[in-house]
């Protein structure tokens, strides 16, 4: 498989201020994370909230600066682009938000909506835009009517497909889907799922799926990172992961999912503690005041990430072959 | 492949009919607006048309003829000086909606340029808003007599003057909404598209910002008319012997209880045009609205 873009140490930190003459802090959402998304496959980021995944996604489209690191598209870094040159990766990556009801401009119509991405691009005339608006309305299920309807006219569901139809429109290479799911009921859910695995085969995309239900990430990903306090602490494939997760706070994770059978008895591993204030992460590594594991150097050191067998990345001292 | 641009043209060409005549039901399902537009349409008639066609001036004395109630010859009576307080209304009318209107356009469209500008360029906000703190400081006459006295009075100037005054205002409105849009996903939905600055801001912020808008210039019209007619109360306004109804109704005041004509008619017409704008105000905002879309098919 080819990668389709890398990610090398991406960092982001923001400043706080704290009014004139004080001391700075700095939270890092993001504190150098590193991984490649292969052409044609669904990469999963998971995570508790707050553990910098939706910062990640953001990174990558330059809607947040990175603060340091590298992100290869094409033989060339994204982060370092200027505008000019920017536009062109932004045809090829696109988004689909969490919140469907924030995400279309409530005064304009569905049509004027998809049109705009090709306005902004400069793809078309009036009518050959208005001809693409109509198929990729048609491909993810509305007839030629819902054109000038209203975004309030919609359901959740109905929106977060427009919201889909809008990052289609343009062929991009990547969709970034933000939570695309966690807004929505769970009939629904399994809809907006099926369809984007449906567009996925026909549109040949690659995902980078950001979410925290567990399960619904089993269920679409290939490949699934596991985030906590901006790093990536394991990486999998996702049956693997599920299968016998490495690190132990993946497996704290997997073990906090509902199990569907109520006489299947599983033990559960619960973690003690809050997640830590990424304003002052603990030394070492960052899990290791909630570790049940947690040994010396583990305060001290910070593990770096090792490739075991068939690819998969753990960052934690004490996982062994 | 022409076959199909044909359709979809023909299918556009339906659809926006459709659209049209929608707009035309929704249009008439809002009693609201239909009265307000009623009722402005009638008083620009009155005031800017038939203006034309009466023949008594507004300006000639006829000392013998003082404080005569309304007659078929003097409809509104006469005032102080034996004026034709009918005419003077038409007149002044003329002069007080022009100034108001102009007044609520200049204040709206720069308030509506600053406002979103401050909010969507955090750099600027701190100038900007500072700026229209130390406006609104001042009160609003005093504010306006300042820039009359260093300008003189005529009433260009007055729309001048009362423009800078409400800038701030609609500036303040706009600024605060736009805040809210700013921060939706859909304009982040945008920026993700390499939309430039200009287009997020014309075309996306600026629409949402409409119904506050709107609100605030119906006030800003009203506020407009009283605050010009103070202003030529204190000789800062339109000069004496031109009537607009701000100076009509302080000439009034003076025989309030001998001539109740000279008020009671400016007053009317002061009111009835205030609430045609109000009306109209509302029901615009509901038709831009498309939430409130109530006459479907």
């Amino acid at each position: 498989m080819q990668p389709l873009i890398e990610v090398k140490n991406l960092k982001k930190y923001f400043e706080i201020n704290n009014g004139i003459g004080k001391k700075k802090n700095v939270v890092k959402a993001i504190d150098d994370v590193s991984f490649t998304i292969f052409k044609g496959e669904t990469y999963g980021l998971v995570g508790e909230s707050g553990c910098g995944k939706s910062t990640t996604g953001r990174t990558l489209l330059k809607l947040i600066e990175a603060t340091s690191g590298e992100c290869i598209y094409n033989g060339k870094n994204i982060l370092q682009m200027k505008n000019r040159e920017m536009a062109e990766v932004r045809r090829d990556f696109q988004m689909v938000f969490q919140d469907p009801y924030s995400s279309l401009n409530p005064k304009k119509r569905i049509g004027q909506i998809l049109e705009e991405s090709l306005i902004i691009h400069k793809i078309g005339d009036k009518n050959s835009r208005t001809e693409m608006t109509l198929e990729i309305l048609k491909k993810v299920g509305f007839q030629e009517e819902h054109y000038f309807r209203y975004p309030h006219e919609f359901s959740g569901g109905q929106r977060q497909r427009i919201g889909l139809a809008r990052a289609l429109i343009l062929n991009p290479q990547l969709i970034i889907c933000d939570e695309p799911v966690s807004a929505l009921d769970v009939s629904i859910q399994s809809q907006v799922i099926n369809l984007l695995q449906e567009v996925q085969k026909s549109f040949d995309l690659t995902y980078l799926f950001i979410a925290h239900d567990l399960s619904v990430v089993r269920h679409i990903s290939d490949r699934i990172g596991v985030m906590y306090l901006g790093n990536i602490v394991e990486e999998a494939q996702t049956d693997e992961l599920f299968e016998r997760p490495l690190h132990p706070y993946t497996q704290a994770l997997i073990s906090a999912v509902p199990i569907s059978h109520p006489k299947q008895a599983r033990e559960k591993i619960k973690l003690k503690g809050e997640i830590p204030s990424p304003l002052n992460p603990p030394s070492g590594c960052v899990f290791h005041t909630r570790c049940p594991y947690a040994t010396e150097i583990c305060q001290s050191q910070k593990p770096d990430m090792r490739t075991f067998s068939s690819g998969r990345r753990v960052a934690c001292h004490l996982v062994e072959e | 492949m022409q076959q199909v641009s044909i359709n979809t043209k023909d299918l556009k060409k339906r659809m926006y009919a459709e659209q049209r005549s929608l707009w035309i039901k929704r249009f008439f399902y809002n009693k609201m607006l239909v009265f307000g537009s009623l009722l402005l349409i009638l008083l620009g008639f009155l005031v800017l048309i038939l203006p034309f066609f009466i023949k008594s001036d507004p300006l000639v004395m006829d000392t013998v003829n003082r404080f005569k109630a309304p007659s078929s010859e003097h409809w509104f009576g006469t005032d102080s000086y034996g004026r034709d307080v009918f005419s003077r209304v038409i007149y002044g009318g003329r002069v007080s909606i022009i100034i108001g209107l102009a007044v609520t356009l200049i204040s709206g469209f720069f308030g509506l340029v600053i406002g979103v500008c401050s909010a969507y360029y955090r750099s600027l906000d701190h100038i900007l808003m500072r700026f229209c703190d130390g406006l609104m400081a001042f009160p609003a006459i005093l504010l306006a007599i300042a820039i009359m006295a260093t300008m003189g009075p005529n009433s260009f100037n007055v729309v001048i003057a009362l423009s800078i005054v409400f800038t701030p205002y609609v500036a303040r409105v706009v600024r605060s909404s736009a805040i809210v849009i700013k921060e939706q996903t859909y304009i982040e939905a945008l920026k993700s598209q390499g939309a430039s600055a200009w287009r997020i801001l014309a075309l996306h912020i600026a629409p949402n910002t409409i119904s506050p808008l709107i609100i605030q210039c119906t006030f800003i019209f009203a506020d407009t008319i009283l605050t010009e007619a103070a202003l030529s109360f204190l000789g800062a306004g339109i000069p004496a012997p031109e009537p607009s109804w701000g100076n009509i109704l302080y000439d009034g005041k003076l025989a309030i209880f001998n001539a109740w004509w000279m008020t009671a008619f400016p007053g009317v017409a002061l009111l009835l045009t205030v609430l045609g704008l109000n009306l109209f105000g509302d029901g615009l905002r509901d038709l831009l609205d498309p939430h409130t879309n109530k006459a479907k098919k």
